[in-house]
C-alpha cells in the first residue's frame, strides 16, 4: 500500500474526506481501469469470450461508493458497475473468476462478466434487460421501509438510456409514491451502445425527469470523484433518513466500445475520444492529489505497481480455477430437483 | 384431518386462504390494482385495507411490470408479496419480470437469491369479457424453467395449493378461472392445509377413457362424465391442478389402465398444454393406447369475441366433450 502525507494545499475541495479516503477513491479508480483494460486483453488474447467497459466512469464510482454505508446499505447495480462493485466490497479475484466463468463464480459461472450478485455484501443480482432491475430496487426500498429499518438506502444504477425504458419511469413513480429510501443513479455517458442521449430524450439533463415525479434531481460531475460523493453522499442521506428518493445524474463519458463485440469506429469520430480524454478522471484526480501534496510521484508509481500485482496475482489465481461441471446446470432451478415431470 | 367448514365458492375460497396468510405471517403482503379501498375488482380482498394497513394491502399505479417487478424486490429483501393482475389478459407488460427476471432470480444468482412470490391472476372466458377479459395464458408461461404454474378449480384445491404457493420459495403463477369463481361451490377444511404442488387429482375415477383437464372445464367434463353413465360408458376425470410441474404418474397410471385420452382445455390447441401432455403420453405409453390421443380445445383465433355466438363457439361445450369422451370409449 502507498504511503500518504498529509494534505497541506487549503484550496482543494475534499468534500469532508480524510487523506486516506482520497487515496482510497483514487486506488480504486486505478483498480478498475486495470481490471477493466484486463477484461478486454484477455478477450483479445482469446481466454474469455467477452468483457464490457467501464473506463471513463471511474470518478462517479469511486465516489459513490465511497458514499455507501457497507453492511447497511443495498447497491442494485447495471453491468457497468466494475468500479462501484470493487468500492462496495466484490474483491478482484472475484471478478476475474466471473469473467473467466470459473465454477467459483458467485453465479457458477452462468451470469456475464460484470452482471453481479452478492446478498451478504448488499448486492442485488441483475440480468442483462435494460431497466427491469430499477422496479427491484423499488421493491427491495419498500421492504426495508415496511420493515423500519430507517437509516439504510438502496442505490439503484443505470445508464441514461435506461430512462427510456416504461420500467424506469415506473420505478422512480413508484418510489416517489411511498417517498421510499432509494437513490436512482444515471451514470450519464453520452451513449446506449451506439444511440447518442439527443435520440434517447429531448432533454439535455436526465435530472430534469425528477420534477415529475415530485422528486429532487440532482446533477454532478462524474469524472470528479469528490463532487460525486458529495453529491451522492446528500442523495444517500436523504434516503436514509425518510426523505424519499432522488435522482442523480452522473455525468462522464464511455472511452472503449460498449463491450469487446462492439466497434465504436462505426459510429463516433476518434478525435470526439481524444477531446473528451482531456477530461479523463484517473489524470485528472491523480493531479488533484499530486497539487495537494497528498500524493507524489513515487507513491503514485507504487501505487500503479500495486494495482497491477494485484491484477496479475487475481488473474493467474482465477485462470487456475476449475470451470463448472455441466450437471450443475440443473442446479439451483428450484429449491428442491428439477423436474417438470412429476413422478 | 381437517375438519370441512360450509361450502364456499372459488372467490370466496380465495379471499379466506389470502386472509389467513395475512393474518398468519407480516411478510405476505399485497399489491395489485384496485386492491385497497375498493377490495379487488371481485371484492377478494374487501376489508383487508381496514384489517391489515396500506403498508401491506397496496393499491398500485396502473403499471403491470412494476406491479411484478416491485413485488421481486420485496421477494428477494425476505418478503411474501402476493401480486395481482386484474386480469390475465394485462400481463402481457410484465412478461419480462415473470419470464426474465422472477424465475431466474435463483438461476442467475445460483442460489444466492431467491423470488419467494406469487402472482395471483383470475383467467378464461365465458362470462362476455371480450377480446381483453377472456383470456388464458398459461401456455404463454408453461415453457418456462423456474415458473410453477397452478390452476385449481375447487375451494378446497385453491385453498390448498394457494397456501402452498405462498409458502413456496419460488415463484408462482396462480390462475383463477373467472367462471368458476362464483359458479363452483365445495368444502374446504379448516385451519391450515396445503396441497403438495404437482400433484394432479383424480375428481372421478372410471374405466373407459380417461380426461385430462384443468380449471372451469374439468367441471364441464363432470357433468358430460356423470350423464355419460346412463350410456353405460365409464369416464375418469384428471385434474391436473399443477400445470408446471405436471404429474406424470396420475396421467401415465390413468391411461394405462382406460387406454384411451381426451385432453380439454379452453386455451387454443396449437403448442397449447396438451400438446405436452400428449407427447409425454406418446413417449412413455404409445403401445398402450387403443385409440389415438385425442384433444378437445379452443379455437386457433386471436381471441373470444364479446358478441354471444362468438364466445359461445370459443368456449367448449358440456355437449361437446360428452361427444368427443363417448366417441373415444366406442372407438
Amino acid at each position: 500500500m502507498a504511503k500518504t502525507v498529509t494534505a497541506r494545499a487549503a484550496t482543494l475541495d475534499r468534500g469532508g474526506l480524510s487523506d486516506e479516503q482520497l487515496v482510497a477513491m483514487f486506488r480504486n479508480m486505478l483498480l478498475q481501469r486495470q481490471l477493466d483494460n484486463r477484461g478486454f486483453q484477455l478477450n483479445r488474447q482469446g481466454k474469455i469470450p467477452f468483457a464490457l467497459g467501464s473506463e471513463g466512469h471511474e470518478g462517479l464510482q469511486a465516489g459513490t461508493a465511497m458514499a455507501f454505508a457497507r453492511g447497511s446499505d443495498i447497491l442494485v447495480p447495471y453491468y457497468r458497475d466494475l468500479g462501484l462493485v470493487l468500492g462496495v466490497g466484490i474483491a478482484p479475484l472475484e471478478l476475474l473468476t466471473n469473467m473467466f466463468a470459473r465454477a467459483a463464480d458467485l453465479s457458477g459461472g452462468r451470469q456475464f462478466p460484470n452482471h453481479y450478485t452478492g446478498r451478504a455484501r448488499g448486492i442485488a443480482s441483475v440480468s442483462s434487460i435494460i431497466a427491469a432491475h430499477c422496479t427491484h430496487a423499488a421493491g427491495i426500498a419498500y421492504a426495508l421501509k415496511y420493515r423500519n429499518e430507517t437509516g439504510r438506502a438502496v442505490l439503484c444504477t443505470t445508464g441514461e438510456g435506461s430512462t427510456s425504458q416504461g420500467e424506469w419511469h415506473e420505478a422512480v413513480n413508484f418510489s416517489a409514491i411511498h417517498r421510499l429510501p432509494v437513490v436512482f443513479l444515471v451514470e450519464n455517458n453520452g451513449y446506449a451502445i451506439s444511440t447518442p442521449q439527443s435520440m434517447q430524450m429531448a432533454v439535455d439533463d436526465v435530472a430534469d425527469k425528477a420534477p415529475g415525479y415530485g422528486i429532487p434531481g440532482m446533477i454532478c460531475d462524474g469524472t470528479d470523484p469528490v463532487a460525486t460523493y458529495r453529491t451522492m453522499k446528500i442523495a444517500m442521506d436523504r434516503a436514509r433518513s425518510g426523505g424519499g428518493p432522488t435522482l442523480v445524474e452522473a455525468k462522464c463519458y464511455r472511452f472503449l466500445s460498449h463491450s469487446t463485440d462492439d466497434d465504436d469506429r462505426t459510429y463516433r469520430d476518434r478525435e470526439l475520444i481524444a477531446e473528451q480524454r482531456k477530461d479523463d478522471p484517473v489524470p485528472k484526480f491523480e493531479r488533484v492529489l499530486i497539487d495537494a501534496g497528498i500524493l507524489d510521484d513515487a507513491a503514485i508509481a507504487a501505487l500503479r505497481a500495486d494495482v497491477l500485482r494485484e491484477t496479475n496475482e487475481a488473474t493467474d489465481a482465477a485462470e487456475a480455477l476449475p470451470l463448472p461441471q455441466a450437471d450443475a446446470m440443473y442446479e439451483n432451478v428450484y429449491e428442491g430437483p428439477y423436474e417438470p415431470w412429476l413422478e | 384431518m381437517n375438519a370441512a367448514t360450509a361450502s364456499i365458492t372459488n372467490v370466496e375460497a380465495v379471499r379466506a386462504t389470502l386472509h389467513d396468510a395475512m393474518a398468519a405471517d407480516d411478510r405476505v403482503l399485497i399489491i395489485g390494482e384496485d386492491v385497497g379501498a375498493r377490495g379487488n375488482v371481485f371484492l377478494i380482498t374487501k376489508g383487508f385495507l381496514e384489517e391489515f394497513g396500506a403498508q401491506r394491502v397496496i393499491d398500485a399505479p396502473l403499471a403491470e411490470a412494476s406491479i411484478v417487478g416491485v413485488a421481486v424486490g420485496m421477494a428477494m429483501q425476505g418478503l411474501r408479496p402476493i401480486a395481482e393482475i386484474q386480469f390475465a389478459d394485462f400481463i402481457y407488460p410484465a412478461f419480462n419480470q415473470i419470464v426474465g427476471e422472477a424465475a431466474k432470480t435463483r438461476y442467475r444468482s445460483n442460489g444466492d437469491y431467491t423470488c419467494p412470490l406469487v402472482i395471483r391472476t383470475p383467467y378464461g372466458g365465458g362470462v362476455r369479457g371480450a377480446l381483453s377479459h377472456s383470456v388464458s395464458i398459461e401456455a404463454l408461461f408453461y415453457h418456462v424453467p423456474g415458473l410453477t404454474i397452478l390452476a385449481p378449480s375447487t375451494p378446497r384445491d385453491i385453498k390448498g395449493l394457494l397456501t402452498a404457493a405462498i409458502e413456496s420459495d419460488d415463484p408462482v403463477l396462480f390462475l383463477e378461472h373467472k367462471k368458476t369463481y362464483r359458479s363452483v361451490r365445495g368444502e374446504v377444511p379448516d385451519g391450515h392445509f396445503t396441497i403438495p404442488i404437482g400433484k394432479a387429482d383424480i375428481k372421478k375415477p372410471g374405466t373407459q377413457v380417461t380426461v385430462v383437464s384443468y380449471g372451469y372445464n374439468v367441471h364441464q367434463a363432470l357433468d358430460a362424465a356423470q350423464r355419460l353413465e346412463d350410456e353405460n360408458v365409464s369416464v375418469e376425470v384428471i385434474d391436473l391442478r399443477s400445470i408446471r410441474p405436471m404429474d406424470k404418474t396420475a396421467i401415465l397410471t390413468s391411461v394405462r389402465k382406460t387406454r384411451k385420452l381426451l385432453i380439454v382445455h379452453e386455451d387454443n390447441k396449437f403448442g397449447g398444454i396438451g400438446a405436452e401432455i400428449a407427447a409425454m403420453v406418446a413417449e412413455e405409453a404409445l403401445f398402450d393406447l387403443d385409440a389415438p390421443i385425442r384433444r378437445l380445445c379452443g379455437p386457433d383465433v386471436p381471441a373470444m369475441g364479446y358478441a354471444l355466438p362468438l364466445e359461445e363457439a370459443f368456449m367448449i361445450s358440456t355437449e361437446r366433450m360428452q361427444n368427443a369422451m363417448r366417441d373415444l370409449a366406442r372407438f
